[in-house]
């Protein structure tokens, strides 16, 4: 049985309205198309969107269907510890606000890699920021296109892998098609398209649920708690998923510190900042995010106990999809069959636009970073070939992700998002916190961080329980971990940025003092007057 | 585009030198402020997060204890953590704009217009 029949819903309708979905903003990309020439159109959108359009656009980013299906989920079947999450999540915005934003957004051109190697030898230090830009896009890419496949299960009553697999490939094609012809203004259209349809369909059953408990949360809570049975009164406080052990209460403390750095560090985040004409306006886009996103996460708090309360955790679990069906069941018991279309679309529609601002990421970062900058030097004159080069890029991190997202659906690889994040807290913020506010700061303690933070990240999570060795479950004669019946973990946490983090930090130090390079004092200089004032920032393209 | 692209790879547009604008007192000045806000507030942000994670992870029946009617301990101080991100937020902004951005503004003038 899948969730459609469950509730009630028609997987024609969900199909339907997705597809309305696909049209306007098909054909929104098109009319967006017509000013794409230069690559500051192609990579940066003329840098001519306004500070509250990126903001839309950032939350519309941030947002995946991992936050919207997965912290609701997690809410109604582990109560407080779901919440913990989204606090991590928002609270991590701060530092892109204090720290990170503005000053990005007057020194670099276009990806994280320019702020980076500013002041540095250009070809090992972009070489290496374009690597960790790669690995953080490829690891989110894969997950998030890993769950289409699960969503799809679960929404469009497409049980066969073949079926799925037609699916991935068409929303990876789509996605193609989006980067293609509207380079990062069509995207940036489809990202605030999809914010605002999301947080409005969660806003309206926000309200709903509030309103079937009198505006009371204290009573949805206690329904929530008197539905879940016995232990139900554990959802109301934490410790319920984290709690178990010495070790899980460690990789919680792991987690937390990954998430509240990570976000600064995310590349396709970075890289929206410079798609607003001034510092102000970055400053202005991270406003609208962190209120919009913070909002949004308060209704799923509420939307999750709603679930529990009105679904009822059992319901949850045992329907396809497990925690991720909370929230479209709540739908379905809500709004019945339309409101069920709705939000399936939009869950769906959240994974296309994700995608779509990964790949033009990942796919800016090899062009600008790698081939420009690397391979031709910085001396390819020739901006059109540059664009070229991304496109043919984007081409093939989607047939990429295409083949990833089919190869790994159905595995366990949820891991991959706070993989992301601990690679992007690990190797990316250390050495943005470093370049702008540390004099001393060289070519050899960048290496060093972006390096050291990514390969101590991905190593501890090879070696961690993740991948091998956690206990087989009894009912489902399963492991936890990604792969079966071999056991090769050393490193007890799910988590590595407890170790990671401070790891990178160390290392960009040791490596700036132990090496005989000086900083360049003219360069540091240059890029201390243009962070702070903005002088010589790239300025907005007219049209 | 042209312009900007030159601005970027060479000195600044005017005649002062990037480092004679990163010694003006007005330039330090500047510096002092940004620096003088952002960092006490960072460290202020993640200790009150980190007190939560804490307290979260070690201290469960204290998050646990009822405040009024099914709301915890732990429910309030998670909220207070969106408030306090809100009120950050809206902190920064108020002296990002009156206290930061009329001096750079002032001295990005300077080193833009000057010379020309």
């Amino acid at each position: 049985m899948t969730l459609a029949q469950a509730a009630g819903g028609s997987p024609a309708l969900n199909l339907g309205i997705f597809a309305v979905f696909v049209a306007i903003t098909l054909v929104v990309v098109f009319r967006a198309s017509r000013n794409t020439r230069t690559a500051a159109d192609y990579y940066a959108a003329g840098r001519a969107f306004t500070g509250p359009q990126n903001g839309v656009a950032i939350s519309g980013d941030y947002l995946s269907a991992a936050s919207f299906l997965g912290i609701a989920g997690a809410i109604a079947i582990n109560g407080y510890d779901g919440f913990l999450y989204s606090i991590g999540f928002l609270v991590a915005w701060l530092v892109a606000l204090l720290l990170v934003a503005e000053l990005l957004r007057n020194t670099g051109k276009y990806t994280m890699a320019d702020v980076l190697s500013f002041r540095m030898r250009q070809r090992p230090v972009r070489t290496a920021a374009a690597t960790s830009t790669l690995a953080v896009s490829f690891f989110y890419l894969l997950a998030q296109m890993a769950g289409a496949g699960g969503l799809v299960a679960l929404l469009l009553d497409v049980e066969d892998k073949g079926g799925q697999a037609i699916v991935i490939a068409v929303v990876g094609l789509l996605m193609i098609l989006y980067v293609l012809i509207g380079g990062m203004k069509g995207t940036t259209w489809v990202q605030i398209i999809k914010a605002v349809l999301l947080i409005s369909g969660a806003a309206v059953m926000t309200l709903w649920v509030l309103g079937k408990f009198g505006l009371n949360l204290s009573t949805l809570l206690g329904e929530a708690v008197s539905r879940s049975g016995d232990g139900g009164d554990g959802l109301l406080g934490p410790g319920k998923r984290y709690g178990l052990s010495e070790a899980s209460k460690l990789d919680f403390l792991s987690l937390s510190l990954a998430l509240v750095l990570g976000t600064a560090g995310l590349p396709h985040i970075l890289m929206r900042f410079y798609t607003v004409p001034t510092a102000k306006e970055a400053r202005r886009s991270v406003v609208w995010a962190i209120w919009l996103i913070g909002i949004f996460y308060l209704f799923t708090l509420v939307l999750g106990y709603g679930a529990a309360a009105l679904v009822g955790p059992e319901a949850i679990k045992t329907a396809p999809g497990g925690a991720n069906s909370a929230a479209p069941l709540l739908a379905a018991e809500l709004g019945g069959t339309l409101l069920l279309g709705f939000i399936s679309a939009v869950a769906f529609a959240t994974i296309l636009a994700v995608v779509a601002g990964l790949t033009i990421t990942a796919s800016a970062s090899f062009a600008h970073d790698i081939y420009a900058n690397v391979i031709k030097r910085g001396a390819a004159d020739d901006k059109a070939q540059e664009v070229r080069v991304a496109r043919i890029t984007a081409v093939v991190i989607g047939a990429l992700s295409i083949l990833g997202g089919i190869l790994a659906n159905g595995q366990n690889v949820a891991f991959l998002v706070a993989l992301a994040f601990a690679v992007a807290a690990s190797a990316n913020l250390p050495t943005i916190l470093y370049s702008l506010f540390w004099k001393r700061f060289n070519t050899r303690g960048a290496l060093w961080s972006i390096y050291g933070g990514l390969a101590s990240t991905v190593v501890l999570i090879v070696f961690s329980p993740v991948v091998s060795g956690k206990p087989v479950d009894e009912t489902t004669g399963r492991s936890a971990s990604m792969l079966q019946g071999v056991d090769f973990h050393w490193f007890p946490l799910d988590n590595p940025g407890i170790v990671s983090i401070p790891l990178s930090f160390l290392l960009g130090y040791l490596g700036t003092v132990l090496s005989r390079d000086k900083a360049d004092e003219g360069k540091y200089a240059e890029m201390e007057v243009r962070s702070l004032t903005g002088a010589g920032a790239e300025k907005a393209v007219a049209h | 585009m042209s312009t900007t692209e030159r601005a970027a790879e060479s000195g600044p547009p005017g005649t002062a030198t990037w480092a004679e604008v990163q010694a003006d007192p007005r330039f330090r000045e500047l510096r002092r402020r940004l620096r003088g806000f952002v960092f006490p507030m960072t460290a202020l942000f993640l200790g009150w997060y980190l007190l939560y994670v804490l307290l979260a992870d070690y201290a469960h029946e204290f998050m646990s204890m009822r405040v009024v009617g099914n709301i915890t301990v732990g429910l309030v101080l998670g909220l207070l953590q969106f408030v306090s991100t809100f009120v950050i937020t809206t902190l920064y902004v108020r002296y990002a704009n009156r206290r930061l951005d009329p001096l750079a503004d002032e001295i990005r003038g300077e080193i833009e217009g000057g010379g020309r």
